[in-house]
């Protein structure tokens, strides 16, 4: 199999949250989902103490022709998904563009700073201005709403990753999906990641 | 079962970098993994220790690195192929071995992992272990890339094999945590090491017979095993001279050679690409980074007007090859040489893409690659304002929160100055707001418990402040031990407060010697901190960080115990513990008539000062409420809350 040319070569992508969040796994979850379509993909992330509660990021370089570095350049990233809003703002001020496309999850974590009132979290109305100011294109998900009903709020991770293969040219349909799952997870487990992943799909459309 | 070890030869797999290194030494056959948990590196040992009794292999947490380098080299002693695994700090640790391993040299082949953390994304410094290849003289290889990371891994017991010494295999964070396609090669076939099939320790031979005497480094024998050493490493110099781990890519006469190593060279790939610098600019990419092939560097540095070395961490490479490059003499000539020391690039913090990119344009007057300036100015503009400062704290549930909440209480209310010294886990964080600014004194492993000691000897000079030390359990029997009896046997006057939360939490929840499993999960016995305590003769006192107002005043009685070692050790599991995980102990809810916030004589303490993240202040009503979706239910604010307004009901 040969991998299919991409619109950007390499893509560049960024899912972006807080520590705790499903980052790492949806960020594999993907990796796993492009390599065996024969895509060269690095993926850099940062894991560890510091990130406990803090701003964690992955970043995803999907190419026909070889591995990029684990850090995407400055102002260069394609797609940013956001597992909590405030955090893309955080990602666009680095690795933003006039072009650059916006997958993002309504649901705040109020940082510290926030809880203790040093701090103001921005209202949704005004983070959704701001995005539709930094992004060519963006698409709101209520990710974690949705799978607080469907019994565990990890859930959103994989809904924004249902969400990223309907808008974007990337190869990630649902078979590629439940292969990939099936061999992360256990197999109880497969079915709500299936659902998630369908709910996210059609949300966002 | 994950793919390192069930993957078929010629698959690919997208590997993290440290699954990548597990993989090449599965593909080595390697046998004895020891080592000490620490961020980047603590995947590798996990990995394979998960593999261990499948493929026939002993894998070992141990107690601390120097252990654990001991450990791994009694099975190269016994010709199986053995390795240890740490990050750089570890190195230091194990260092004392280490010079001594060096001098005699290795059976088996035998490669220590170190994983290193430049700009110290997970670590308290920048620690660079290169320098140790240097001083201590045994080679250094650094991966450029994942599939190197594997094959690099594989070839290194083989290069240890054919200079009977140890190996430094060097990784950074970029490299052990980022991810990459990685061809996989064959799996070793259970092997007990070369041309044996049974782990046996040959001791008989003459003094200077490696492969069969004692190894011993002896006074006596100091030249001659250090000739001995030498010689090893002049044979993996000559080897490095056509090692296919040093690639040179671009023109046959570059206007600037860049010389990079580890994922230095990812960055350099991309910044070439970045600036449009193929044909102008020449990459020579060194896997073997100790010591360098002399001939190597000399036809790439001949062909070269300008030379930028673009490496991670300190000035190793940079230092070296200008050494190398008088060492030619006058035919060299001299030529500009760029890098960290002589700029442009940062002389700290890790590297990226757009950091060399910067200083590649610099070098060749070219403009700088920066993305839209008006995006970026407006981009910057609303994270400020849209995106509030989100500080590094501790987990909602984390037992370290009540710990520091109680510790900076009972001093507070003490009143005499008292102050806590810590060192390395999670409870680092105690340094920060989220520990309450508790800790005063913070370095390595161990150390709060050893410089605690030093401040209770100094009442002769009139020092009158109550002296506290933290220690992870973990950390306890790493480096707190020898401290403690150091305390102890010299009177000195101090509580150490064992902060046992059930194991090495901070990287991943490894198990120790007060656990009860090993690395695999299978049975141990555990070491009873308290008892172990109570045999150095101390009083201990057990308390629970949970039952809030009982172990304050256990706190303050044993602030007011004269003279001596007292220890108290808080017990509560980490809220990531596999014991607590995705369990739910209570309900939380405020009630939101009781909860008088700014009105109340607490001025919102729960949110203001104690912070966890699982509450909400709720600025608009001017109420505290919890985040159902961050709360694990470990019902301390309901205890701190003094108008008993947030309550907390068991889950059924």
């Amino acid at each position: 199999m040969t991998a299919q040319p991409l619109s950007f070569d390499p893509y560049n992508l960024i899912i972006t949250g807080v520590g705790g969040q499903g980052n790492v796994l949806a960020s594999r979850l993907l990796g796993r989902m492009l390599v065996v379509q024969d895509y060269y993909v690095t993926i850099g992330e940062t894991f560890g103490a510091s990130q406990r509660g803090g701003s964690v990021m992955s970043h995803l370089r999907i190419s026909t022709r070889r591995a990029w570095s684990p850090q995407i350049p400055h102002g260069r990233a394609h797609m940013v998904i956001a597992i909590e809003p405030s955090e893309a703002f955080r990602v666009l001020a680095v690795y933003g563009n006039p072009e650059v496309q916006l997958i993002w999850n309504t649901r705040p974590i109020h940082p510290v700073s926030v809880i203790t009132g040093q701090a103001v979290y921005p209202s949704l109305e005004e983070i959704a201005q701001g995005l539709n100011e930094l992004s060519a294109r963006n698409w709101r998900l209520e990710a974690t709403a949705q799978a607080q009903i469907m019994g565990n709020p990890i859930l959103g991770n994989i809904m924004m990753v249902g969400a990223l293969s309907a808008v974007s040219d990337l190869p990630l349909g649902p078979e590629i999906f439940e292969k990939a799952i099936a061999e992360m997870m256990p197999p109880a487990k497969v079915p709500i990641n299936l659902e998630a992943f369908a709910w996210g799909r059609t949300a966002i459309t | 079962m994950s793919i390192v070890s069930t993957g078929a030869k010629g698959q690919t797999a997208l590997l993290m970098g440290n699954d990548a290194i597990a993989r090449g030494a599965l593909e080595a056959g390697v046998r004895v993994v020891a080592g000490y948990p620490g961020t980047p590196s603590s995947e590798i040992i996990q990995t394979l220790a998960n593999v261990a009794t499948d493929h026939g292999l002993y894998v070992e947490w141990s107690a601390n690195e120097k252990v654990g380098l001991e450990v791994a080299a009694a099975g190269s002693f016994s010709q199986l192929r053995s390795m240890a695994v740490m990050k750089q700090v570890g190195v230091n640790v194990a260092s004392d071995f280490l010079l001594h391993l060096a001098e005699y040299g290795t059976r088996a082949g035998f490669v220590l992992v170190t994983c290193e953390d430049p700009g110290g994304l997970s670590s308290t410094n920048e620690g660079d272990s290169r320098h140790y290849a240097k001083m201590m003289e045994f080679p250094l290889v650094e991966p450029g890339n994942f599939q190197e990371a594997k094959d690099m891994a594989a070839w290194s017991f083989e290069l240890s094999e054919k200079i009977r010494n140890v190996v430094m295999f060097r990784s950074v964070t970029r490299m052990s945590h980022a991810s990459g396609n990685v061809v996989l090669g064959e799996l070793s076939p259970h092997l007990t090491g070369p041309g044996s099939s049974k782990a046996r320790f040959q001791f008989d031979g003459d003094m200077m017979d490696q492969m069969e005497g004692p190894v011993v480094t002896f006074p006596g024998t100091v030249d001659v095993m250090h000739r001995r050493q030498l010689e090893k490493l002049e044979m993996a110099r000559e080897i490095f001279e056509t090692s296919p781990f040093n690639t040179y890519t671009g023109p046959d006469r570059p206007e600037l050679l860049i010389i990079t190593s580890s994922a230095a060279y990812l960055y350099s790939q991309e910044a070439i690409a970045l600036l449009g610098l193929e044909k102008r600019v020449g990459l020579l990419k060194l896997g073997t980074t100790w010591p360098l092939p002399p001939r190597l560097l000399a036809k790439h540095l001949k062909a070269s007007e300008k030379i930028f070395i673009i490496e991670e961490g300190m000035p190793f490479l940079e230092d070296n090859v200008k050494a190398l490059w008088t060492e030619l003499g006058p035919e060299a000539g001299t030529k500009p040489f760029f890098g960290r020391k002589l700029g442009p690039l940062p002389p700290t913090n890790e590297l990226n893409p757009d950091r060399v990119a910067l200083g590649l344009a610099e070098i060749l007057g070219l403009p700088a690659p920066l993305p839209d300036p008006a995006y970026r100015e407006r981009a910057n503009e609303l994270a400020k304002s849209h995106a509030p400062f989100r500080a590094m704290t501790f987990c909602p549930g984390c037992p370290h929160r009540a710990s520091y909440w109680l510790m900076n209480s009972a001093l507070k209310q003490d009143n005499r100055d008292g102050f806590v010294c810590g060192d390395i886990g999670c409870y680092t964080m105690g340094v920060i707001g989220c520990g309450f600014n508790t800790l005063k004194t913070s370095h390595a492993m161990g150390s709060g418990t050893g410089v605690a000691s030093g401040f209770g000897k100094l009442n002769r000079f009139g020092f009158d402040q109550p002296v506290m030390a933290v220690s992870g359990d973990s950390t306890f029997f790493h480096a707190v031990m020898p401290a403690l009896v150091n305390a102890v046997h010299n009177q000195a006057d101090m509580i150490l407060v064992v902060m046992d939360n059930s194991g090495t939490a901070m990287t991943g929840f490894q198990p120790h010697p007060g656990t009860l499993t090993d690395a695999g999960g299978g049975a141990l016995p555990a070491l009873n901190i308290a008892r172990i305590c109570e045999a150095m003769g101390v009083k201990v006192v057990i308390a629970d960080p949970f039952e809030m107002a009982a172990t304050e005043k256990t706190l303050l009685d044993l602030l007011d115990e004269p003279g001596g070692v007292r220890v108290l050790i808080l017990r509560q599991a980490c809220a990531l513990s596999p014991s607590k995980k995705g369990k739910r102990q209570f309900d939380m809810t405020v009630d939101e008539l009781a909860c008088l916030a700014e009105d109340c004589g607490c001025n919102r303490l729960c949110t203001r000062i104690f912070g966890c993240p699982g509450l909400i202040w709720d600025p608009k009503a001017k109420k505290t409420r919890i985040d159902e979706v961050i709360c694990v239910g470990c019902g301390v604010c309901a205890a701190i809350c003094p108008t008993g307004a947030i309550s907390r009901k068991e889950v059924a």
